[in-house]
């Protein structure tokens, strides 16, 4: 039994891409041979010229909008894809105009090849030995994809936090190949309180008794006590304190306090179950690579730290959207980006919108950043 | 602060923007403070082949700039110009906004600190209309000055000569003036009497 649903693309189902030319990554060390898993909503058109490609953020992965077709009605329902609010007729990221892609990046544990996956040089799970993989990378592999689609320039390429990196590094790597690039909740580097976050987030899983060295598949352990607590942190850094305020308080989930060291406050419980829950499903050899990657985001490296040398590259147009409760990545990062981009005289708009949510804003329905974004691709849309 | 400003007052706005125009030299970078929904960029770009961005903090505007294919920056003037380096444009444009703006005269070194020059136009509360509505007891409400007192977005109230004596004080010379009547039409003579808007090119000494 199907039951019906409001998502703007319905029911859809994810593919696979298999890729034999080796990749050179960043640090040296080459892939051989690797497998993309992906989504597409909308229609490519004939020139192939409205094309979007939508990059994920730490977590993310392909399934972008719509639902999974399945007998359990709950099951289906919460099947949404992540950022399904933006994806679907009538929406920002029009699929009655556009023709959006969504990917699993290299590394992940969504389906595309990752620590997971089996290393065909051992025949065991590549664990420790898979390769750190960067930004760059990533793009050069969504180049590939786009290859295989038939795709030669983007008509967009948008992404939110490390998936807004991913449409900043796609802008000088490919120029000619994005006519668009939207970059939300974003920073044109990580600080050291950034780095600093991310490493506690690693120790925390690389320090975990079932962890192994990073090879823990081969053990049948996992360790997530670590990821458990990684989470726990991230997610602090995703919302704003006057949300949890707002939210929490200092509620207490009973009545009364314990005087012990089990749960007492409401935050405490949320955290816990955050954690718990993506500790369930998510890999932490991914959050490994997912939190170095963001580490090593510098594309001005390339240029002596100057950003505004590398965006001198771009051909593209930029809007720069950022939230103004975001600590992680707060407006002041954003505005960084802006700044470069106008001293490389490139077209460039910026919206700061004023959302309580913190980072997570991004994954938010709201009327003004979803008008923004569509202003934007509506403006010279085909 | 400052809002959509450049929709108020259709016919006086046409006149501001002709003036400004006129002292926009073709391909030139221009910077405009309050842009609203991008219509004198575009006006720039299409007649003078301007190139630049607008600076907008009111939600509407920033979203019909964008529409229109104007580049556009949310962020307050009043915090100032961070974001654009030291003589980034040749002209920075702040039409009908200087009397919304808490930090006048930061904001006035931040335009000659990016831009070359200056283009202000500010409502002259010395005109003559607003002088007798004052008079008569009232606060003044005119063409350059549409508001009521409970729903303006104006927080400084000042006259063409206030202005001009400000710019004295801080080292900025006025490289040309042209003074409008509540119709749009030059004034030449008691600018500060019969002037409804006062357009100024400016520069550091």
């Amino acid at each position: 039994m199907t039951t019906k649903t409001t998502s703007g693309v319905g029911f859809v189902e994810a593919k696979r891409a298999h890729f034999d030319t080796p990749l050179t990554l960043r640090s040296g060390e080459v892939m051989p041979a690797y497998e993309l898993v992906y989504e597409t909503y909308g229609t490519l058109n004939a020139d192939a010229s409205n094309a979007i490609l939508v990059c994920h953020a730490l977590s993310g992965h392909h399934h972008v909008a719509g639902y999974y077709e399945s007998d359990d009605a709950d099951q289906q329902k919460q099947s949404v894809g992540w950022w399904d609010n933006i994806v679907g007729p009538g929406r920002p990221l029009d699929t009655d105009k556009f023709f959006i892609v969504g990917l699993n990046n290299l590394g992940g544990c969504h389906g595309s090849t990752g620590p997971a996956s089996t290393n065909p040089a051992s025949g065991k799970p590549w664990g420790a030995d898979f390769p750190v993989v960067t930004v760059i990378d990533w793009v050069h592999t969504q180049a590939r994809l786009a290859d295989l689609l038939g795709i030669q320039q983007w008509f967009a390429v948008v992404g939110g936090s490390l998936g807004g990196m991913q449409a900043l590094r796609w802008s000088v790597t490919y120029p000619e190949r994005v006519k668009n690039t939207v970059v939300i909740a974003a920073a044109p580097y990580l600080t050291a309180q950034n780095i600093a976050f991310n490493d506690v987030a690693r120790q925390a899983i690389l320090t975990d008794p079932e962890f192994f060295g990073g090879n823990y598949y081969e053990h049948g352990a996992r360790p997530r006590r670590g990821l458990r607590l990684a989470r726990m942190l991230g997610h602090i850094t995703y919302l704003s304190d006057d949300q949890m305020g707002e939210k929490f308080g200092r509620e207490l989930r009973n009545d009364n306090l314990s005087f012990g060291f089990d749960v007492d406050f409401q935050i405490e419980s949320y955290l816990h179950y955050q954690g718990d829950k993506f500790a369930g499903y998510f890999d932490a050899n991914t959050y490994l690579l997912m939190t170095r990657a963001l580490d090593y985001f510098d594309p001005a490296r390339e240029e002596n730290g100057d950003l505004t040398a590398v965006l001198k590259r771009a051909q593209s147009n930029f809007l720069i959207v950022s939230f103004t409760t975001d600590w992680r990545f707060s407006p002041a990062r954003s505005r960084e980006i802006v700044s470069a981009l106008m001293a490389a005289e490139k077209n460039v708009s910026y919206a700061e919108i004023d959302l309580a949510f913190g980072h997570d804003s991004f994954l938010l329905d709201d009327p003004y950043y979803h008008s923004v974004i569509d202003a934007f691709l509506g403006k010279d849309a085909a | 602060m400052s809002s959509v400003t450049h929709t108020n007052s259709q016919a006086t706005a046409r006149a501001d923007w002709n003036v400004i125009a006129g002292w926009v030299q073709p391909g030139e970078r221009v910077l405009d403070l309050g842009c609203g929904d991008g219509a004198l960029l575009r006006m720039l770009i299409d007649q003078r082949g301007a190139r630049g961005y607008g600076v907008e903090i009111d939600a509407t505007g920033v979203r019909a700039a964008i529409a229109n294919g104007i580049n556009v920056i949310q962020v307050d003037i009043d915090r100032g110009l961070a974001e654009f380096r030291d003589g980034a444009f040749e002209h920075v444009v702040l039409s009908r906004t200087l009397q919304t703006v808490k930090q006048t005269e930061n904001t006035l070194r931040e335009m000659l600190r990016v831009g070359r020059e200056a283009v202000v136009s500010v409502p002259n509360f010395g005109y003559w209309k607003n002088r007798q509505a004052v008079l008569n007891g009232r606060m003044p409400v005119s063409e350059d000055l549409p508001y009521e007192w409970y729903d303006t977005p104006n927080v400084r109230f000042f006259t063409l000569a206030d202005f001009e004596a400000l710019c004295e004080q801080l080292g900025i010379v006025v490289k040309n003036r042209e003074v409008l009547d509540a119709k749009g039409q030059p004034v030449h003579e008691e600018h500060n009497f019969l002037g409804s808007l006062g357009v100024y090119r400016i520069a550091r000494k």
